[in-house]
């Protein structure tokens, strides 16, 4: 036990490096695109003086070092920045977006792991039969279908044609009103303040989206799944436990599912990582307020702040996630905190 | 009645080629408190016949033809539920490689549980107690902390006696071993047999003992059988198959067992012997390896993997380095054949310290070519798209710049010499059997014409009647190329057929070495006393010698 929190202790010590070179990063790479923000905002009558005033207002006048020690120094203290384009605070811009984008890609993935995780499962207990086939023509398809194709086919379906779904602009339809802040996620904050009108308003909106994204992440899902099991299940404690007489369901479960897990885990983190970032075209097709298409907001004019804000966040985000990943193989390989070393 | 009677059984599989009838017709009857032996070489169908009678083959074999009856239970007509209250429960099996037969994410003392309450021979309060008595009977010291221990925390010897007590814990009537001591040293392999012979012997059990060694067998079964092909060619007494085998199967696995006071040609059929080439031994040392150390940094500190060894080898001698798993015999090869470095110490080659050149350089200094080495496994050590040819032009494009037709006319000749037929040379390693490919391993080693040879427990794969041709071959090579042998390896009968000194090594030290016969014949070392009486003795010869005592 000793060893495996030592495991856990380097591990979260391991992230500290990463987020300072993340910050660094992060500064450089928003300098380094083309484009200058001082022109875009002084507006398209400027003149020679009013850009530098601009240009003298933003800080971007100073030499670069100094701006990343001002820029550093913010960052320690929670302050982001002014966003350009929507004029309020990039923390505050991400703190209302980011929930947003997480309950879609959480939703998703839940939705996609319930339904590919028992399909693998399935699918490699029966090789070669019909779940099998089931699972690899569902899986090609959702991967092979853009998220943006899905989305609108969807929209047509459940929108236009059977009205079933609400009308796909954003997380709340304008006759609920939003929910207490608490958490960001309407879902939660509506059931925490008991509000279950709003939450079944919010659900409906979300479904789409959330399906349109659990399409594209089962491929992977699925398929790490049934490799896992597959190879889990023609190993040789398989055998010495079917040779010991236990049932079917212990050999399925406890013996292969939880040795299956690893490789899947691995996958879900991956998928999640992804989905985060890409979720962009959903996001757009869906009116998403999410923190993707803020993004690609913000690069398209050259808003520094609110980039190097949507990369810091993504980068804890991915480092957070990477260290619970982590810490679930700890938890599930007795092995890990002893060959690691 | 006997306890169980297989009577006819035919198994078949369904592969890419075709239906392969990997049983044809095979009878036998295990009566109670007996344990029978089924010796064969891979490929003869004895561990399929095991599955089987368990009823767990392969997805794509079945049992096509035959009765199999167990007390009186018709197996291969009994329903899935019925098999599995008898798994486990009348009938158990005990497998090779112990570590993978258990499941690695899963407390020892967990599975064990697993089994009893699946039986219900304890409950959920009993259970844990009922699985520390299990893990006593197989003689675990400290049985309560090996209770919460996992597999990759205990040696390959105490995985066996997990997975023996795994197999015992409900009382079964039947045990049968598949191979249980495959991949354990000579000492453990003794304590494991004799553990598993005990608890036979104390619980009456009757056991199926399927193992490829029939040294073994006959030391530890009642009954043989010998199977090959499929079929069983011959059965009987163990003492009357050594001594007076029948059929002409028999009789090749008797002479190629290795045994002490064979000589390398009488391993092979008595019609393929020829007479042993003259094998010189020079006076002068070729190498000489002066106090070497290799320490290694773990986790609770340094490992001394080697202590300070000292010996030499003459030009042209064969000298064997003996040992079990983590006596630094892996570690000294892999130093001399110079991809790991040594801590200190001296290795002197032709009279220069080959210790000087690091490792990492070593590829490029023009001293490679002189030494080479042969692998263990011979199927991880090729590239599997690599074809035979191109393993062994490999290190002659690099070390010789060997092109085109040379290239091609020497890597023939190679083949003839190691005796690979040249159309075998286009084939990948996994169209090769294992004697084959032990061919081109050291088809590749010798291409580049070494000085010196290291040769990682080459055999210790192969079945007897292929090792017992590619000793004689190693031997015809060295008469004929000079070149000198380390000979790695835990198998003593071998290394007594091969080598003309031998290095007795126990915890990175030299224990003792000498002449071969004379280490073998009066070993001063109790550890190598302890070594040779681990070693399994055919009864054949067990008797000659008392007759010769006498």
């Amino acid at each position: 036990m000793a060893g495996r929190l030592s495991t856990i202790g380097t591990r979260i010590a391991q992230s500290i490096p990463v987020i300072l070179g993340v910050v660094v990063v992060s500064f450089v790479l928003t300098r380094a695109l083309p484009g200058d923000p001082a022109v875009y905002f002084a507006g398209a009558a400027a003149d020679e003086a009013s850009i530098a005033e601009v240009r003298t207002a933003l800080g971007l006048d100073k030499p670069l070092p100094e701006q990343f020690l001002i820029y550093a120094r913010d960052v320690a203290t929670g302050n982001l920045g002014q966003s350009l384009s929507t004029g309020q605070p990039v923390l505050e811009d991400l703190a209302n977006r980011l929930p947003a984008s997480l309950e879609l890609t959480l939703t998703a993935l839940m939705l996609s792991c319930a339904v590919a995780i028992p399909l693998g499962v399935l699918a490699a207990t029966r090789p070669g039969s019909a779940v099998d086939h089931l699972c690899r023509v569902l899986v090609t398809a959702g991967v092979s279908l853009p998220t943006f194709f899905t989305g609108v086919v969807l929209i047509y379906i459940f929108y236009y044609l059977l009205g079933i779904a609400p009308s796909p602009l954003g997380r709340l339809d304008f006759i609920y009103i939003e929910p207490d802040r608490i958490t960001g996620f309407y879902l939660i904050d509506a059931a925490l303040a008991g509000d279950w009108e709003t939450w079944v308003g919010a659900l409906k909106q979300l479904v789409l989206p959330a399906v349109t994204l659990a399409l594209f992440t089962m491929a992977p899902l699925a398929r790490m799944t049934r490799a896992a099991m597959l190879s889990a299940l023609s190993s040789d404690y398989i055998r010495t436990a079917r040779a010991a007489g236990l049932t079917e369901d212990k050999v399925l479960f406890t013996y292969a599912f939880r040795n299956a897990l690893l490789p899947v885990i691995t996958t879900l983190g991956m998928v999640f990582s992804f989905t985060l970032g890409a979720n962009v075209l959903v996001e757009k097709v869906f009116a998403w307020p999410g923190i993707g298409s803020y993004a690609v907001e913000a690069l398209v004019v050259s808003d520094y702040a609110a980039v190097q804000g949507f990369v810091l966040a993504m980068a804890l985000l991915f480092v957070a996630l990477n260290l619970v990943i982590d810490l679930t193989y700890t938890l599930i390989d007795p092995r890990i905190g002893f060959e690691t070393k | 009645m006997s306890l169980l009677s297989i009577n006819d059984l035919q198994v078949s599989f369904k592969t890419r080629r075709g239906t392969v009838n990997a049983v044809r017709g095979l009878s036998l009857e295990i009566e109670k408190g007996e344990t029978l032996g089924i010796v064969g070489e891979s490929g003869s169908g004895k561990s399929v016949t095991s599955y089987a009678l368990m009823r767990l083959l392969e997805s794509n074999g079945r049992i096509s033809g035959g009765a199999l009856s167990y007390g009186g239970i018709d197996l291969r007509h009994a329903k899935e539920s019925v098999m599995r209250d008898l798994r486990g429960r009348e009938i158990s099996m005990i497998f090779q490689n112990p570590r993978a037969a258990l499941n690695p994410i899963r407390k020892v003392g967990h599975q064990i549980e697993d089994v009893l309450r699946r039986h219900a021979k304890a409950t959920r309060s009993t259970a844990r107690a009922e699985a520390i008595k299990a893990l006593e009977a197989v003689k675990i010291r400290d049985p309560e902390a090996r209770y919460n221990a996992y597999p990759f925390e205990l040696s390959g010897g105490m995985c066996q006696r997990i997975v023996i007590a795994l197999a015992l814990a409900c009382d079964p009537k039947l045990l049968i071993a598949d191979e249980p001591t495959t991949g354990l040293d000579i000492t453990t392999q003794k304590a494991v047999m004799d553990l598993i012979a005990d608890l036979i012997a104390e619980r009456g059990m009757s056991a199926m003992v399927i193992t490829h060694d029939l040294g073994l067998a006959a030391q530890y079964c009642n009954r043989i059988v010998v199977m090959k092909d499929g079929e069983i060619v011959e059965q009987g007494d163990p003492k009357r198959l050594f001594t007076a085998p029948e059929h002409p199967y028999t009789r090749k696995l008797v002479d190629a067992t290795p045994r002490s006071g064979a000589s390398v040609r009488s391993l092979l059929p008595a019609e393929q012997r020829t007479p042993a080439p003259e094998l010189p031994v020079s006076e002068t040392p070729l190498l000489e390896v002066r106090d070497l150390t290799k320490t290694y940094q773990g986790k609770s500190g340094p490992v001394h993997a080697v202590k300070g060894i000292s010996f030499k080898v003459m030009k042209g001698q064969s000298v064997g380095l003996v040992g079990e798993s983590g006596c630094g015999k892996s570690t000294t090869s892999s130093i001399l054949v110079r991809l790991t470095d040594p801590t200190s110490g001296e290795i002197l080659f032709n009279g220069e310290d080959l210790a000087k050149t690091p490792a990492g350089t070593f590829a490029r200094d023009p001293r490679r070519a002189a030494i080479q080495m042969v692998f263990q496994d011979a199927t991880d050590s090729f590239n599997p798209r690599h074809t035979a040819r191109h393993s062994i032009a490999e290190p002659l494009k690099r070390l010789t710049g060997l092109k085109g037709k040379a290239l091609k006319d020497r890597v023939e000749e190679l083949a003839d010499l190691v005796g690979l037929p040249r159309p075998l040379l286009d084939r990948f390693p996994h169209q090769l059997s294992g004697g084959q490919k032990a061919r081109v391993g050291i088809a590749r080693a010798i291409a580049v014409e070494p000085q010196f040879l290291i040769l990682d427990e080459p055999t210790a794969a192969l079945d007897v009647s292929i090792q017992a041709i590619v000793l004689n071959l190693l031997v015809d090579l060295r008469a004929k190329l000079g070149i000198s042998f380390l000979f790695v390896s835990h198998d003593l009968h071998v290394v007594r057929l091969l080598c003309d000194h031998v290095i007795v090594m126990r915890d990175g030290e030299i224990l003792e070495e000498g002449p071969a016969a004379a280490v073998m014949d009066a070993p001063a070392h109790a550890y190598t006393r302890e070594l040779l009486a681990a070693a399994p003795e055919p009864p054949a010869l067990a008797e000659t010698l008392s007759s010769a005592a006498e």
